[in-house]
């Protein structure tokens, strides 16, 4: 779970790490009140967006004038933000973190996060503040420091000096060396006891008056873990997820919408990604993943239907379900009573394998509904591709 | 012969009596797995077909010598289970629980560095050594003896391969779900060593998929260390970045874990690489074929 800005600077408050003194702002009215109150040489104006590139995209404004602050408020409120994250849609700004600005001396990045091989967590630091790290570590990789962190024992005093000595910090700042190895302990303190999957300060900059600030900051959260955390709920932010998403995570379906025009439904996540694959090696473009789970039953079958219908790309239908515990008759059913249910006028293409396959081909089979039935994968994926092909060409010569 | 799994293995099932525990202890135990006991605390005294439950997998060890643990505690409660069977003695844990927070994981992990204890999964459907044992959810009449060794971070995608091993008579020796999370108990590496030192497997099928860098890793290693044939495939091709796939651990981020890139090393190393998951059976006949006919 991604959580905004402003939220992931609250925590780091709670967390004893220093951010600049900003509030949530969702009208220019409140963005007049707060400027008015705050009364800061430099006022920031951020869109409060879960993506990045947010400054190159224009939705940062600075300003020393606090009578601008309301202007700069209805600018960005309401606007659509493009980022290199966004994709070409983009995001409507329905919130802004208007904040204090900090004279910068100098700018670090820092992160933490799980490395997946070690199972250690490791923090990651650099010079290169303010830069992406990504870009750093493929231009100056020696520029990028890591520190694993045993999590037996917990962040230790050493690991603060190996990644502050490393930068150089005391060079460039001796008087910044205690404060930024608390900080890294805080951080870890954070990271664990948040279950967060990735904490990341950029830049986490040296003021002039010789301070760290977290300028930036992004955290996302460990969904296996927000059992622990329900006060996180109230973090999540619904404006942020596709609709249908939302609809799938409520019927327990595993769905991410993507840009293609068959609609995939599969039992288990490395499955449904083989399918996705599969139907682009037969010549189209899958429209989204939908994993229907290991206990797939009639009910999410016929809610992944419903998912799938309502996505106006999609011109055709891949069912494929492996059957283990799973049985193929009850999927069959499963389809049966949602195609009836929801008069489907695309074609469908239901591949069954595995435990009771037969008679699941076969009620589909004699159902009467206009369902073509598969045995083999590659077959099933040919069949759906060349159905929606030639709907498609129907459908422009008619036009 | 298979690896780590075979008729003798004593499996004891923690959290039996539940809704899973007991539905996949009964399969297994008509699969022909000496499923010798089960674990659920407060629950001693009773039998699920007939098998005993024990309140802790120390007694169940004492009473009954199981030396195999197949856990299917909740989320919250698995990473304890695990630490649990593993000071009991047990030298295999088969964790099945989908969804442990990745920083339980952390820490058990680093609790079982150094013991004489291998753990895999969670997040996976098991290990199977065909005809013989049985540990896990998967279905086990796709399987058959036979001569290749299967490694996958998925589960219904192991068994759409397997099926088409078995349905071409290659069959296989033992299958191993590694688990779809960030954070695993035992990777394609200790286990790749493994089937080389097998003599009845003759080549491996290897599954990945996007996310994390588990499948270069192993292309390394391969590249080294391994004889034997090596079919690989890996989903997600089609993947967009940032998002997770199902798999908590099936995610590209920063550019980083993409198919391509996967692919790219598993080819460099040797490994002949399957575009189709269709056709995963077909090449694994194919690279066994020249020496079958000598």
């Amino acid at each position: 779970m991604n959580i905004h800005e402003f939220q992931a600077k609250q925590l780091f408050a709670q967390f004893g790490i220093p951010v600049p003194i900003g509030k949530e702002i969702r009208t220019p009215r409140a963005a007049e009140k707060w400027a008015a109150k705050l009364n800061a040489s430099v006022y920031v104006v951020k869109a409060q967006i879960h993506a990045g590139g947010r400054g190159k995209a224009g939705g940062v404004k600075l300003t020393k004038n606090c009578a601008e602050v309301p202007a700069l408020a209805k600018e960005l409120l309401g606007r659509n933000l493009v980022t290199h994250q966004t994709g070409p849609k983009g995001r409507k700004v329905r919130r802004l973190l208007v904040e204090e600005g900090a004279g910068i001396a100098r700018e670090l990045y820092l992160s933490l996060l799980v490395d997946r091989d070690s199972g250690w967590p490791v923090f990651i630091a650099s010079t290169e503040g303010g830069m992406e790290i990504e870009e750093v570590a493929a231009k100056a990789p020696e520029k990028v420091l890591k520190e694993p962190v045993d999590p037996a024992v917990g962040y230790q005093g050493y690991n603060g000096r190996n990644l502050a000595y490393g930068l150089g910090l005391p060079a460039l700042e001796p008087s910044i060396l205690g404060s930024f190895i608390a900080l890294l302990g805080n951080l870890y303190r954070l990271f664990m006891e948040k279950n967060a999957s990735l904490v990341e300060i950029n830049p986490l900059v040296i003021t002039h008056d010789k301070k760290l600030i977290a300028l930036d900051g992004k955290v996302s959260l460990d969904d296996n873990a927000l059992f622990k955390h329900p006060d996180f709920q109230a973090m999540r932010d619904l404006h942020e997820e596709d609709p249908l998403e939302i609809e799938a995570t409520n019927n327990n379906l595993n769905y991410v919408k993507l840009d293609g025009n068959i609609g995939c439904m599969v039992n288990g996540a490395g499955l449904a990604m083989a399918t996705m694959d599969v139907i682009k090696l037969a010549g189209s473009e899958p429209a989204n993943f939908l994993d229907v789970g290991g206990g797939a039953t009639k009910e999410t079958v016929a809610a992944g239907f419903r998912i799938l219908l309502k996505d106006r790309n999609v011109k055709g239908i891949f069912i494929n379900i492996f059957g283990g515990i799973v049985r193929c008759e009850r999927i069959a059913h499963g389809v049966i009573e949602a195609a009836k249910e929801v008069d489907i006028r695309i074609p469908v293409v239901v591949r069954l394998q595995g435990t009771n396959a037969d008679e699941g081909r076969k009620l589909l089979q004699e159902s009467g509904l206009k369902i073509e039935v598969a045995t083999d994968l590659w077959e099933a994926a040919q069949k759906i591709v060349a159905l929606t092909g030639k709907r498609r060409k129907k459908a422009d010569a008619a036009s | 012969m298979s690896i780590l799994v075979n008729k003798s293995t004593r499996v004891v099932v923690q959290g039996i009596t539940g809704k899973e525990g007991s539905f996949h202890a009964t399969q297994c135990k008509a699969y022909g797995t000496q499923v010798v006991a089960g674990v659920t605390p407060g629950k001693a005294g009773q039998a699920v077909e007939g098998i005993p439950v024990f309140n802790t997998v120390r007694d169940a060890v004492k009473t009954t010598q199981c030396d195999t643990s197949l856990i299917f505690v909740p989320p919250a409660f698995a990473s304890d289970a695990i630490l649990e069977a593993a000071d009991a003695g047990v030298r295999l844990i088969v964790c099945i629980t989908e969804g442990i927070p990745v920083n339980d994981m952390v820490r058990v992990k680093r609790a079982l560095r150094g013991r004489d204890v291998r753990l895999i999964g969670p997040n996976c459907p098991g290990i199977i050594t065909a005809d013989e044992c049985k540990i896990g959810i998967m279905p086990g009449f796709i399987h058959k003896k036979g001569r290749v060794g299967v490694i996958s971070r998925s589960g219904t995608l192991t068994y759409e391969a397997v099926n088409q091993l078995t349905t071409l008579g290659l069959g296989e020796t033992t299958c191993i779900g590694i688990g779809g999370d960030p954070i695993i108990g035992t990777g394609y590496v200790d286990l790749l060593a493994m089937f080389e030192k097998d003599p009845e497997t003759e080549a491996v099928v290897m599954i990945g998929e996007i996310g994390g860098d588990a499948e270069e890793k192993a292309a390394a290693f391969i590249k080294q260390h391994i004889r034997k044939p090596v079919i690989g495939f890996i989903a997600g091709i089609t993947a967009p970045p940032g998002r997770r796939m199902g798999h908590a651990g099936a995610i590209i981020t920063g550019g980083k874990g993409t198919a391509a890139e996967k692919m790219a090393a598993l080819e460099d190393a040797g490994v002949i690489v399957v575009r189709n998951p269709a056709e995963i059976g077909k090449t694994v006949q194919g690279a066994l074929s020249p020496r079958g006919s000598v």
